[in-house]
Formats: C-alpha cells, sequence, structure tokens
C-alpha cells in the first residue's frame, strides 16, 4: 500500500467552503488548520469567527469557536483568553470588521499586549454585502460605494493598518504576507506559525496581515485578480515582517 | 462571615459578584458606577481573578461574551449611557445563550443625561434594549443587602438559563452605605459543557454563535427561546407585598423609589389611608399575577417611577382595565420627597378616589 502523503488538515472539517472561485480565504484556512495540527494544538484552540466573509469559519475549522459581533474580535478573543490563558486563541479577521469598525478593539488588544493571534485578512474591498469601500480600498478603486473610483478627499487614503499596530509596543510581532503561490504560501505559513508560536510563549500579541484577492467584487477571473494584487496592492501595501521586538528574536 | 459590615451599594455588588463565583470582570469607568470597577480592580487581584479595564463599553461586553462563552462566571457593570452602548453585545449573548450578570447603576437621560439617580432606563432594560426578540432576566434590588443577596442570585439565574441577567439599581442604590451580612464563599460549579474550551478530548467542536442564515432554523432558535422566557415567567417572577390586606390604593413602585413610597404608606395608614405597596422585584419577569389578585380587592394603583412613566405600561397591562392606574413620576435625578408621595395619596383621597 502506498503512504498517504497530502490530506485534509485534522483541523479543517470535511465540509465545501462557500468562498467564491479564486478566493484566497480557503488557502488561509488550510495553512492555519496545517500549522495547528503540526503543533498538535487542536485540542487547545480555540477560533474567534469575525463578521464578513469568513463569518462561517466555525463551520470549516475543527476545533472550538465563537462567533464575535463585527469588529469585536479582539474584545471577544480577550475574553476567552483571559479564561483559558493556556489555550492558543486566535481571531480571524476581514478588512472592513478588523480596520473600520473593529479598529479600537484591535488597537486596544495590541496596547495591552493581549496574548493572542490575529489573522487578517486584506483584499481591500467588503466581500460579503457584495463589495463597498473598505478603510484598505485603494485610490481610484471602483467599488459599489466609490462608483467613482475611491478618492481621497471625502474618504481619505488606504490605512495600512499593519504599520499602525507596529508602533504599538504590546505589538511584539507584525508581518505582511500573500499566499498566491507557493513561494508567498510558504512564508505566510512560517509567519502564520511564528505569531502561535509567540503567543504560547507568551510574549504578546502578534498579527500576521494576508493580502487576498477577491475575483467576484473585483469583477475579474481568479489569474487576473492576482496580477492586480500585485500590481495595485503590493506597492501601498508592502509584504515582509514589519515588525519583531528583541523577545520574538531571541 | 457573619458581622454586619458597613458598605457602600456598588462596593457590595462587587463582593457578593466575588462571594458567587465571579473571577472576571471587564468594565469602564462611567459615574455612578464607579466605585464598582474600582472595587473590582483592588479585590480581583487579591482572589486570582481578572479585572480588565476596557477601552469601551463596547468592548467590555464583548470580553464578557468572550469570557461567559469560555465557561466563565463573568460580569460587567455601567450605568445609563454605558449601558446603550453594551446593547450589541447583550443581544448578541441572549441569541448565543450565554450566562452574563451586567449591573447597571442607571442615571438620569437621554444622552447625557445627569449623574443622580434615574428609572428612565426599564424600557431598554425589560423590554429588549438591543435587536431581536430577546429578554433580560431584570433584578431590581431597594437596599444594599439586596444588591448583595440578587447579585449572587443574578449568576445562578443566569447559569440556570443560559440568560444575561441584569442588577437595575440606580445612583442612589448605588452610592448609599448601609450594613450588609456578606455571604460566605460559594462555590460555582455549574457544569458548561457547551463552553468552548478547546475540545480537550471532546470530538465536536463547541461554537458559541448566534448566525442562523436558513430562516427555519432562525425561527426554531426563537421559538426555543421564547419558550425559555415562558419557564422563566413562570418560575422565576420576584416581589414583595407591604400593606396590600384590604388596601384601597395600591402604590406600585421599585428600587429606591419603593423606600420613599414605604415611608409615605406607613404615614398615610396612621392617619387612617388604606394604602398598601406592591414592588416588583423582578422587573422582567413582571409579577402579572398579583396585579390581577389585588385588581379584585384595591380600588386603584398609582404607580410611582423616576421616569415619565415606564413601567406604569406594564401595570397598566397586568390590571388590564380592571382598574383605575394612576401615575406619579420626578425625572432628570430628582427624587421626590415622603412628603411629595404621601401629598399624593392624600389627593387620590380628597379627589374622590381620583387622582
Amino acid at each position: 500500500m502506498v503512504e498517504k502523503i497530502f490530506t485534509r488538515p485534522k483541523s479543517l472539517t470535511d465540509v465545501p467552503t462557500h468562498y467564491c472561485p479564486g478566493c484566497h480565504h480557503g488557502l488561509v484556512h488550510r495553512l492555519i488548520a496545517e500549522i495547528i495540527d503540526e503543533t498538535h494544538l487542536q485540542a487547545t484552540t480555540i477560533g474567534i469567527a469575525p463578521v464578513g466573509c469568513s463569518v462561517l469559519a466555525y463551520d470549516y475549522f475543527n476545533f472550538d469557536m465563537v462567533g464575535a459581533a463585527h469588529g469585536r474580535a479582539p474584545a471577544v478573543a480577550t475574553g476567552v483568553k483571559r479564561v483559558h490563558p493556556e489555550n492558543l486563541v486566535f481571531t480571524y479577521q476581514g478588512d472592513g470588521d478588523i480596520a473600520a469598525i473593529g479598529c479600537a478593539e484591535i488597537v486596544h488588544a495590541a496596547v495591552r499586549g493581549e496574548k493572542i493571534s490575529t489573522i487578517f485578512i486584506n483584499n481591500a474591498i467588503y466581500g460579503m454585502t457584495g463589495g463597498q469601500m473598505a478603510p484598505t480600498t485603494l485610490i481610484s478603486q471602483v467599488t459599489n460605494t466609490t462608483p467613482y473610483g475611491r478618492c481621497a478627499e471625502g474618504t481619505g487614503k488606504p490605512l495600512r493598518l499593519s504599520e499602525m499596530i507596529a508602533t504599538i509596543d504590546g505589538a511584539v510581532y507584525v508581518a505582511r504576507v500573500a499566499v498566491h503561490d507557493s513561494i508567498h504560501m510558504t512564508k505566510a505559513k512560517q509567519c502564520i506559525k511564528k505569531a502561535f508560536d509567540i503567543q504560547m510563549k507568551g510574549l504578546g500579541f502578534a498579527m500576521v496581515e494576508v493580502l487576498s484577492t477577491c475575483p467576484t467584487n473585483w469583477g475579474m477571473s481568479p489569474l487576473k485578480a492576482v496580477d492586480w494584487m500585485k500590481e495595485n496592492m503590493f506597492p501601498q501595501f508592502p509584504l515582509g515582517v514589519l515588525k519583531a521586538s528583541e523577545e520574538v528574536l531571541k | 462571615m457573619s458581622e454586619k459590615v458597613l458598605m457602600k451599594g456598588n462596593e457590595a455588588i462587587g463582593e457578593a459578584a466575588i462571594a458567587a463565583g465571579c473571577r472576571y470582570y471587564f468594565g469602564y469607568p462611567i459615574t455612578p458606577q464607579t466605585e464598582l470597577a474600582e472595587y473590582m480592580a483592588k479585590r480581583m487581584a487579591e482572589v486570582n481573578g481578572v479585572f480588565l479595564q476596557a477601552e469601551s463599553e463596547v468592548a467590555a461586553i464583548n470580553m464578557v461574551y468572550g469570557a461567559a462563552g469560555a465557561g466563565a462566571r463573568t460580569m460587567t457593570s455601567s450605568s445609563s449611557p454605558g449601558i446603550s452602548l453594551k446593547q450589541e453585545g447583550i443581544s448578541y449573548i441572549a441569541g448565543a445563550e450565554l450566562p452574563c450578570v451586567i449591573v447597571n447603576i442607571s442615571r438620569g437621560g437621554p444622552g447625557l443625561g445627569s449623574i443622580q439617580p434615574s428609572q428612565a432606563d426599564y424600557f431598554q432594560a425589560t423590554k429588549g434594549g438591543g435587536h431581536g426578540d430577546y429578554r433580560n432576566i431584570v433584578i431590581a434590588p431597594n437596599s444594599v443587602q439586596e444588591l448583595v443577596n440578587h447579585t449572587i442570585k443574578a449568576f445562578d439565574l443566569a447559569d440556570k438559563y443560559r440568560n444575561p441577567v441584569m442588577v437595575l439599581g440606580d445612583g442612589a442604590l448605588g452610592q448609599m452605605m448601609e450594613p450588609v451580612l456578606l455571604p460566605e464563599r460559594i462555590l460555582a460549579s455549574t457544569p458548561k459543557p457547551w463552553a468552548a474550551t478547546g475540545l480537550r478530548g471532546r470530538s465536536k467542536p463547541n461554537i458559541i454563535n448566534s448566525l442562523y442564515l436558513i430562516p427555519n432554523q432562525l425561527e426554531e432558535h426563537n421559538l426555543r427561546l421564547q419558550k425559555k422566557y415562558y419557564d422563566i415567567s413562570k418560575a422565576e417572577v420576584m416581589y414583595e407585598e407591604y400593606n396590600t390586606d384590604e388596601a384601597e390604593l395600591i402604590i406600585v413602585a421599585y428600587g429606591i423609589t419603593s423606600r420613599i413610597a414605604r415611608s409615605a404608606i406607613d404615614k398615610a395608614r396612621k392617619d387612617g389611608y388604606k394604602v398598601g405597596l406592591l414592588r416588583p422585584i423582578t422587573l422582567w419577569p413582571f409579577p402579572v399575577d398579583i396585579f390581577t389578585k389585588l385588581a379584585n380587592t384595591a380600588k386603584a394603583f398609582l404607580t410611582l417611577e423616576l421616569s415619565a412613566g415606564q413601567m406604569v405600561e406594564d401595570v397598566r397591562l397586568s390590571v388590564n382595565g380592571c382598574k383605575p392606574v394612576y401615575f406619579y413620576g420626578r425625572m432628570g435625578g430628582m427624587i421626590p420627597s415622603t412628603k411629595e408621595i404621601y401629598g399624593q395619596i392624600v389627593k387620590y383621597y380628597s379627589n374622590g378616589g381620583e387622582q
């Protein structure tokens, strides 16, 4: 018999997801599940699902999950983590959830150095409500609420949330990654693993931003969406480790 | 502890919560409840608990949601404007059926209002407050001792029904000092097999959630909730009667107002007026049945509130047209004197039974 070398991670359930073709949510779910399997943390992980496209993340992750109100995942995670300090507690949030309505909650979770990890999916648009402007929407990007393209006058310029969080002392590790090819996927997995590791060592708050496509609401094919992301999002949101404090580097 | 100690209402609530096994408190400063947060900051450190000053009331209630979902006895407290901010979270807590205690030491409104005592949050507390069909159990103590006893009861009811329980006080109760008997330490051991703790050997994940995208499933969920609310309304009603036997005029008042009413009734009784007091202790469930009973013997009801008239609507629904229901209220942090209430009683009699 041939040995099985590739399979669904135990930390994912065996159901089809509702994500659109070409969406990167499924890839990020898989990376998280692989890490949790590899680090044997399935039995002690509690994930916090947001409001947005990944609202149903609790159907796909095969461990305990808590669904939070829009933007409040870091506060909910704080409550969970304070009760179960030995568990791995992470939030999974989109750009609208974390960078608009939930800005106060993510900033102050970082300020407290809350020992949680945040995975932030940035696709520069509100996906679930059908394609409206996010705080991370690019200048000139057309969305349903910026039908003439986002204009800095009146709506401002895209928010670099990770750079902002990196200025906070309690945030010990902040990275921005992408998952559109295997090289970037490997790097993304390393960064998320690092964030979880930091939490389990009790070092402080860590966040990994994942640049992602939204072919449906961007109105392009999955391949074209990847090109658009590379061309437009990468210059605005540069990839890399934005912050790794001394205790993390030790 | 079997000795009485002199305590401020706000601090007594904190000590009662600790006695009830609460070890997770999430709050935000707001007058007139701030002493409770300060007390918890000091005491939680002594009992190995968690005190967390959140960045907002919105964050605090969502921390409570997380801690309750993780299986802990947990509470938050605030005052009227802060309780408004918590309504989103309270709706989610009710929807996800999580047990927690929310203390409202209410003050005058609307808006920023004032910092003086008020009972103008009755509608918000008892009729939902946030979105969706849900109910909070609402308990209204009228003394520092009752703040202690009912805070403990609130935790028990929350666990029993997996439902948010609100202790509704006001600025007077929170700020005043009275001798109280503090209970012995109580061990909270309600099993919570539904909580998000990590699988820890369980095969099926526990999901804490209030989302039901399929309409018939959400309707079923709502029907389950309504059945629970019905059970609560049959089993958990609390009220106090004072001099209601053969009373012609029943004064209806809760919380601090009931104390003033009681003094006025004592004076009125001495002067020959047949007046009694019905004090709802649970504002939801509202003690409907006792109104039906008293409506047989009393000639009229007079509702007293520190509001423009909120509970009086429930009194009218309960009396159901059998007898006249009158109202007297003060607003904005103004508290009527005993003499003022006595005057309302005399007015009723001097108008030949009309208010």
